[in-house]
């Protein structure tokens, strides 16, 4: 389909649209007068019975915890395609390409100041992402962004030039087991519901004393098994995008 | 006033998916869509707002405090970590097809005869 | 609905309407950086900083890498199927 016929049938169904939307959306409650039932019940029941002050951590990781084992295996499945299509193209690139040699990895133009903040970014970055996932259900955090933060730490490397000190660090595959085992570590806590309080991925450890860090049961535990899936779902994509680039370059033209 | 997030979300999902239609390269197409999908961000986190609501974040307010909804913003939490990787698996879509038709515009791609 | 919503609000619309008429793919990369902050402090003001913490990250640093990394491999395919061409042609 030409770009000239798609401009066409948007002109006519755009416009449309955009009414269509303003028209339904108005039937929405004024913005700031939220009377949904749910919301308001969980807000006033739940630092009572689990006390977590965290209360969008524990909606993630106890209430409704069954929503998030989906969403995080959705991540898998999405960072399983993206692995399989680029290995694939890998590897047939790395055929065409073998009488080609690898290029030296370096940006050039990585300054030392860009080096030097890079190095005192990587522990800020990591001790940031384990305080996040420790602490997702006193303060805001939780396991997905303790997840993304922590990925972005051994990402600083990158930033210093050195993409193959990135790859020793965190070779392949030891990003594939932390992401296999952060998935399984999940769906096997939830087992543990299954077995201590006879509803599966139900808070069976003890609840302990609201704003200490050993509280809120089983919801910390979830924390560490989702950051440690998504941590490694990232740095997976992430190198798998760069190593097309960078190690698999061609001579001078 | 009170309309504006609304307004704000229904402009960005129409000119997002103006993006879509009239983009001449593929990394065009996906980029728009994240336009798209912030649209739907602002909709659900404009429904859970409540006026003089505090964060749903009980350590240092009383717990008996208005707060804003906790459920919506757990649906957009997700989402947002969850769509960076569903982009991903899009952006290596558009590397396969480049490689396959030689070319990133949407107007070149055809079916796949093998 | 307070002074910062709404100019956050319009930060987000204006930044947003850019991304989709910026020309050049890899310029669109780096306002779309900026939309991802724009966001954040949306969120921020919604009052949801979880919702803020993790589109900081993923907004700044998680879609640019990829989307720069697809473009350079874009680019060197282009490069690479060029020089093939002009070999034959001069065979």
């Amino acid at each position: 389909m030409s770009r000239r016929v798609r401009l066409l049938l948007f002109a006519c169904g755009g416009p449309g649209l955009l009414a269509v939307l303003l028209i339904g959306l108005h039937g929405l409650p004024a913005f700031g007068d939220f009377h949904g039932a749910y919301g308001l019940v969980v807000d006033h029941v739940e630092p009572g019975q689990r006390r977590a002050t965290d209360i969008v951590t524990a909606l993630n990781f106890d209430l409704r915890a069954f929503d998030t084992l989906g969403e995080e295996f959705i991540l898998f499945a999405s960072v399983s395609g993206v692995a399989l299509l680029l290995r694939h193209l890998r590897d047939e690139d790395e055929e065409v390409e073998s009488s080609r040699s690898v290029a030296d990895h370096r940006f050039a133009g990585a300054s030392d100041a860009l080096r030097v903040l890079s190095l005192v970014l990587i522990p800020l970055l990591v001790s940031l992402g384990v305080y996040l996932a420790l602490h997702g259900a006193l303060t805001p955090g939780g396991g997905f962004q303790a997840g993304v933060v922590l990925a972005a730490g051994p990402l600083a490397i990158l930033l210093a030039g050195r993409y193959l000190a990135l790859k020793r660090v965190a070779p392949e595959w030891m990003l594939e087991a932390g992401d296999a085992a952060g998935a399984t570590a999940y769906a096997l806590i939830g087992l543990g519901g299954l077995i201590f309080a006879a509803v599966y991925l139900k808070n069976f450890l003890p609840l302990g004393t609201s704003g200490h860090l050993l509280s809120a049961g089983m919801m910390p535990l979830n924390s560490i098994a989702v950051g440690l899936e998504v941590a490694g779902a990232f740095l997976l994509t992430w190198t798998e995008f760069l190593d097309q680039d960078l190690l698999v370059t061609r001579e001078e033209l | 006033m009170n309309f504006a997030p609304f307004a704000a979300a229904a402009w960005l999902f129409v000119i997002g998916l103006y993006g879509v239609v009239s983009s001449q390269h593929l990394v065009r197409t996906v980029l728009s869509l994240t336009v798209v999908q912030s649209s739907t961000y602002l909709v659900l986190l404009g429904v859970g707002y409540r006026l003089g609501g505090k964060a749903p974040i009980v350590a240092d307010i009383p717990t008996k405090a208005k707060l804003v909804d906790p459920v919506v913003q757990v649906l957009v939490l997700t989402d947002v970590v969850i769509e960076a990787t569903v982009l991903a698996l899009l952006l290596a879509l558009v590397i396969q097809a480049h490689k396959r038709f030689g070319s990133v515009d949407p107007a070149d791609l055809r079916l796949l005869r093998n | 609905m307070t002074a910062l919503q709404a100019a956050a609000l319009i930060v987000v619309v204006v930044a947003g309407t850019a991304i989709v008429f910026v020309p050049d793919p890899l310029r669109q990369t780096l306002v779309l950086s900026m939309f991802g902050l724009a966001l954040t402090l949306l969120f921020f003001v919604f009052q949801a900083p979880d919702v803020a913490l993790s589109e900081l990250v993923v907004g700044s640093v998680g879609m640019p890498v990829i989307i720069l990394a697809a473009l350079r491999k874009i680019a060197t395919h282009t490069a690479i199927r060029e020089e093939e061409e002009r070999k034959e042609g001069g065979e």
